[in-house]
């Protein structure tokens, strides 16, 4: 699977907490762990970040599965004028190209583990077009619909289309600017890692989150 | 052996401007405070719109200079329960004892140099003050402010204009300002939650964190889980106003003589949005009020937290089942009775880790040497208050009790005491405990005193009554009780709240000039002037920029090691190895 490596050091995060249990006799008993305070220039301790992004994740989770149960309730009320519509075919290529561009960021991340630079940066900037060809590849889905006269406001199945597809555009986005942001980056800025596997892992979970909100525009409507 | 066994060099540098070292800092301490003073304006607003409303629910003809029109309208009045409400749950009672004290106190508590993000700190505390613009903003706009509650309930919040002055441009502003405030709490939830797990110091483990710093992490969660909902609910109600679509608004709708064009939304569906937050929202506003009981009452009894472990639990137990109980809200609503009795019976089981904690708190002054300062006197209050309202919620968890009660006074005065008054207890325990580390000085303790008596007397005669208005049937919102003769015979009831409104509202004047008169003139505090065991009283008064000057502690013990038995001292700070703790044997 795409990101195993993220994965995996985000479960070391899990278990390296559960020491805070231990120990009331004096000596260290676990909390800070690795941590040795603040000295020189590591003030915040690099796991820091991918806890950040751990949580950031949860509670960007937390947003979308209240749409996907405002969905669920709307969908499910006596005459809620709810028209299904077939959703444009071009989302079937994007969500093509969102997941190719997991794999193809795993394998940057894994030439940059392998202090392989070029190619990292080759792999990295195959990932972010990917993204902007997906990004593309929406609006060319909102412009088919608008073609067809399908909006924001025609009926509560559009409506969610569209609030859908611009919340996790916008999540996106933001993604796409990330992978920008470190694709210009110096690689000796980059050697501590964390910057890509922080991005990486928002990478991996917008792909999965898209691929779950388009499997319920399919299959829900 | 040293007790700073991991000495680094400062790296810090504080910045020279003024600008970046107190308006854009990215200092916790300097953001705390900001935090604290934004919460202060807050609450001064929503202190004076509360006394508006009683002054017009006892004299509701009387002429007022700065209402339009001379005379308040039902609308205006509303409008002033809207405000108030909103001002004081988001901007005061979330953004004081998180966003203020959590902020200051949770990196210096366990031992760090600053949050995890400070740069995200900025950011979060920004995003507020505009939230705050915005909610302000909402009186200046043409219609003023908005009218449809704290709650904003659907369809009323979700037409524009034409439902009544304050649902225009005013209840944009409340949405916008409500999901602004959504996004800062993320960013600020985010923050502590990565600090405590990886910013704490040697030693420092789980069990022997201060139990403030538990209830901010277990608040931190809450806001996590809870306002990304509510930011969603935010956003399809503001789609709904202004881009034509139907999430909360159901078909054939007509508001003053013309049909909505609107068709099958669930205005339920907003209530479900919103309480799902709504209820961890008060949790949000309580839980750090607790770990500062907690922390207070065992520093001022020179006695360990009894059940110290059961405290933390008590609080993560709440902050779970506060994600199961949002129905209870919702009685009203139509709901399946299954579901009514689902949620009743949840609602009383949050009375289990309730009474421990009260179980607890009363353990921990059994036996204790007492001593009555200031910051102890709000701790006790608060545990009081929080009983007081507390036992009232084990009515209103009773959906038959609640159809009876739901509408009238009775859940104000329930709500007010439990979340209101007792977060506001926690709040001023926090600051007269912790002015001293704040500011270096120390806040008059006759005028505390004073102030206290005031304010704990004042809140029970202004909200015990109103549970008696309640059982009566006297009807909440209602702009006028005097035009029926049921609600009228309650009048004199109301004086009585309305004069000890106004007396404990003057007593704050009292807390404000002893905390800016404390600032210039109050005694030196020294670092560590209540003799207490946790890490923030280690360093100086104020910390300097990296907290403790980077001579960074480990920690060897838990956090209230007082009146250890065979100690010459009463209190055995957190960073004393056992080493330097057999010196005082």
């Amino acid at each position: 699977m795409p990101g195993s490596t993220v994965t995996d050091e985000v479960e070391l995060i899990g278990t390296g907490k559960g020491g805070g249990s231990s120990g009331d006799d004096g000596s260290f008993g676990g909390g800070g762990d690795d941590w040795k305070g603040p000295s020189g220039s590591a003030r915040v301790p690099q796991r820091a970040y991918v806890t950040g992004m751990t949580i950031a994740l949860a509670g960007i989770l937390m947003f979308f599965m209240a749409l996907v149960s405002a969905y669920i309730v709307r969908k499910g009320m006596p005459n809620s004028a709810w028209v299904p519509f077939n959703v444009p075919r071009i989302l079937w290529l994007n969500t093509l190209i969102l997941i190719a561009s997991s794999f193809t960021l795993a394998r940057s991340r894994s030439r940059f583990l392998a202090n392989d630079s070029e190619g990292f940066r080759h792999w990295w900037g195959v990932t972010t077009i990917l993204g902007i060809f997906f990004l593309a590849g929406q609006v060319i889905a909102w412009r088919q619909l608008a073609a067809a006269g399908l909006f924001l406001s025609t009926n509560p199945a559009s409506s969610f289309f569209y609030v859908f597809t611009a919340a996790h555009g916008l999540h996106l986005l933001g993604g796409v600017l990330a992978l920008l942001f470190i694709a210009f980056r110096p690689t000796h800025r980059l050697t501590k890692g964390t910057a890509t596997e922080v991005v990486s892992m928002y990478w991996h979970f917008m792909d999965g989150l898209w691929v779950f909100l388009f499997l319920l525009l399919l299959l829900g409507r | 052996m040293s007790s700073h066994a991991h000495t680094g060099h400062a790296v810090v540098v504080e910045p020279s401007g003024f600008i970046r070292k107190y308006i854009f800092s990215i200092d916790h301490k300097v953001i705390g405070i900001q935090y604290f003073l934004l919460a202060l304006t807050a609450v001064c607003v929503g202190i004076v719109l509360s006394l508006l409303m009683r002054f017009h629910l006892v004299y509701p003809g009387a002429h007022l200079p700065f209402v339009s029109g001379g005379i308040m309208t039902p609308e205006q009045y509303l409008a002033l329960v809207t405000m108030h409400g909103t001002i004081m749950v988001f901007f005061v009672l979330t953004t004081a004892p998180q966003g203020g004290f959590g902020n200051y106190f949770l990196p210096i508590q366990i031992g760090a140099p600053d949050m995890a993000f400070p740069r995200l700190n900025m950011l979060s505390f920004w995003v507020t003050f505009l939230a705050f613009v915005a909610i302000i903003a909402a009186f200046v706009v043409p219609g003023g402010a908005p009218i449809s509650g704290w709650t904003g309930y659907t369809p009323l919040s979700g037409m524009g204009e034409v439902t009544g002055p304050g649902e225009g441009m005013g209840q944009t502003l409340w949405i916008v300002s409500i999901s602004l405030f959504c996004l800062a709490s993320l960013l600020g939830a985010l923050n502590f939650i990565a600090t405590t797990i990886d910013l704490r110091a040697p030693g420092m483990t789980l069990f022997r964190m201060p139990l403030t710093v538990w209830g901010w992490f277990v608040t931190a969660i809450l806001g996590l889980l809870a306002f990304g909902v509510l930011l969603a609910g935010g956003i399809l109600l503001l789609l709904d106003r202004s881009a034509g679509t139907s999430f909360f608004l159901p078909a054939g709708l007509v508001v003053n003589d013309q049909l909505q064009p609107h068709s099958g939304g669930s205005p339920l569906l907003w209530q479900h949005l919103f309480w799902f937050f709504g209820h961890p929202e008060v949790y949000i506003a309580i839980l750090p009020g607790m770990g500062v009981a907690s922390h207070v009452l065992s520093t001022f009894s020179r006695k360990p937290v009894f059940g110290y472990r059961a405290m933390a639990m008590a609080l993560c137990a709440i902050g779970f089942l506060g994600f199961m109980v949002w129905g209870h809200h919702m009685f009203l609503s139509g709901m399946s009775p299954y579901s009514g009795f689902a949620f009743s019976v949840l609602t009383m089981s949050i009375g289990v880790p309730s009474a421990i904690k009260t179980f607890n708190w009363i353990g921990t002054l059994w036996g204790g040497k007492i001593q009555f300062k200031s910051p102890m006197l709000f701790a006790l209050g608060f545990v009081s208050l929080f009983v007081s309202g507390g036992l009232s919620g084990l009515f209103l968890a009773q959906p038959a009790v609640d159809n009876m009660l739901h509408a009238t006074y009775y859940v104000v005065a329930h709500f007010h005491l439990v979340m209101g008054v007792a977060a506001i207890f926690g709040i001023f325990s926090a600051t007269y405990f912790w002015f001293p580390k704040m500011f270096g000085r120390m806040m008059s303790e006759p005028l505390a005193k004073v102030h206290f008596w005031i304010t704990f007397a004042g809140a029970y005669c202004i909200f015990m009554p109103m549970h008696f208005i309640g059982i009566a049937g006297g009807i909440r919102r209602y702009a006028d009780a005097t035009g029926t003769n049921y609600a009228a015979a309650l009048q004199p009831v109301h004086v009585f709240m309305t004069y000890a409104a106004f007396i404990t509202g003057a007593a704050q004047l009292i807390f404000l000039f002893n905390f800016f008169w404390s600032l210039k003139h109050g005694a030196v505090a020294g670092k560590n002037p209540w003799n207490a065991t946790t890490l923030e009283w280690i360093t100086d008064s104020p910390p300097p920029i990296d907290n403790f000057g980077g001579d960074y502690p480990s920690v060897y013990r838990g956090p209230y090691e007082f009146s250890v038995p065979g100690y010459r001292q009463d209190f055995i700070p957190q960073n004393l190895t056992p080493e330097q703790a057999a010196l005082l044997k």
